[in-house]
């Protein structure tokens, strides 16, 4: 029955935050609005996600987000070193293959947006049948420092979080 | 005084960003090496302006304000999606096979091959 009611609890908490945040203000009326927002929204569009994962460990996606906040700070500063102080002809850019572990859609999503949201790598696309991710890194002198990186940095935790 | 100098070095911050990455789009000429110009600047050069004005609004307003931590999520919703779908019209138009590594899998590259059908996989992964 509750899961029937609240088919997604994640979902409901975050619709719910984000239309408080949204208004910027909290009263009684708005938490109700939000309130119903977060029970309606995931409860009609439940069957367009058949097979949602399950968040298992709740801190480990805080670690996960403070660890890429961490690394999209320390990768800016890098990139930044090699746009201005490094010549053109110097640089080293290459594609980069990394073979996937994960088998669940949204963790691939997450773990394709992490690469392209820290600056140095662009996920470009998916092999057919989603077992590796085809990376491009602006300038690398070790391509295989750079997916021993991704995968013990970023792949390990979220095999962690989505079981 | 000193808020005044800790939002003013955040302004810069992004300031500073948001310019070596308009420098970057400028000095790099292959698309794919530009793409990652724009990455940079939203992440660092909105953050810092973003950090700004949230203690902007706590420190000298005195009021607390959601709106940045939303145009963070959206962005990081938002930003890496973009990124890939310029990845993709690009190798789509201008590169081959042959230009790209191989995959490593018995399939190749989603670009050019299609998903294996659900029933010939001995490994299903939702695609």
């Amino acid at each position: 029955m509750i899961r029937r009611l609240i088919p997604h609890p994640l979902l409901s908490l975050t619709l719910g935050i984000v239309w408080l945040a949204l208004v910027n203000k909290v009263t009684v009326g708005n938490v109700v609005l939000a309130t119903f927002l977060g029970l309606a929204v995931p409860m009609i569009t439940a069957p367009y996600w058949p097979d949602r994962p399950r968040i298992q460990k709740p801190f480990a996606v805080v670690e996960y987000f403070l660890v890429v906040l961490w690394d999209i700070v320390v990768a800016n500063i890098e990139v930044a070193a090699i746009i201005l102080f490094r010549r053109k002809a110097d640089l080293k850019s290459q594609w980069i293959v990394i073979p996937l572990e994960l088998t669940s859609a949204e963790a691939i999503t997450v773990l394709a947006g992490t690469i392209t949201m820290t600056p140095g790598t662009v996920s470009a696309t998916l092999s057919a049948d989603a077992g590796s991710i085809l990376v491009h890194c602006l300038h690398t002198e070790t391509p295989d420092e750079v997916r021993d990186t991704i995968k013990s940095r970023y792949e390990r935790r979220l095999k962690e979080i989505f079981v | 005084m000193v808020v005044e100098i800790i939002i003013s070095f955040f302004i810069v911050l992004s300031g500073i960003f948001g310019l070596v990455g308009s420098f970057g789009l400028i000095k790099l000429d292959d698309t794919m090496q530009r793409l990652h110009a724009p990455t940079k600047a939203t992440t660092l050069g909105v953050g810092g302006a973003l950090i700004a004005s949230m203690l902007y609004f706590l420190l000298v307003k005195g009021s607390f304000s959601f709106h940045e931590l939303l145009i963070t999520l959206f962005l990081f919703l938002t930003a890496p999606i973009t990124a890939n779908f310029i990845a993709k019209a690009y190798l789509a138009h201008n590169a081959t096979r042959n230009d790209l590594p191989e995959t490593g899998r018995d399939y190749g590259w989603a670009l050019y091959d299609d998903p294996p059908l659900l029933n010939e996989t001995t490994d299903p992964r939702g695609e």
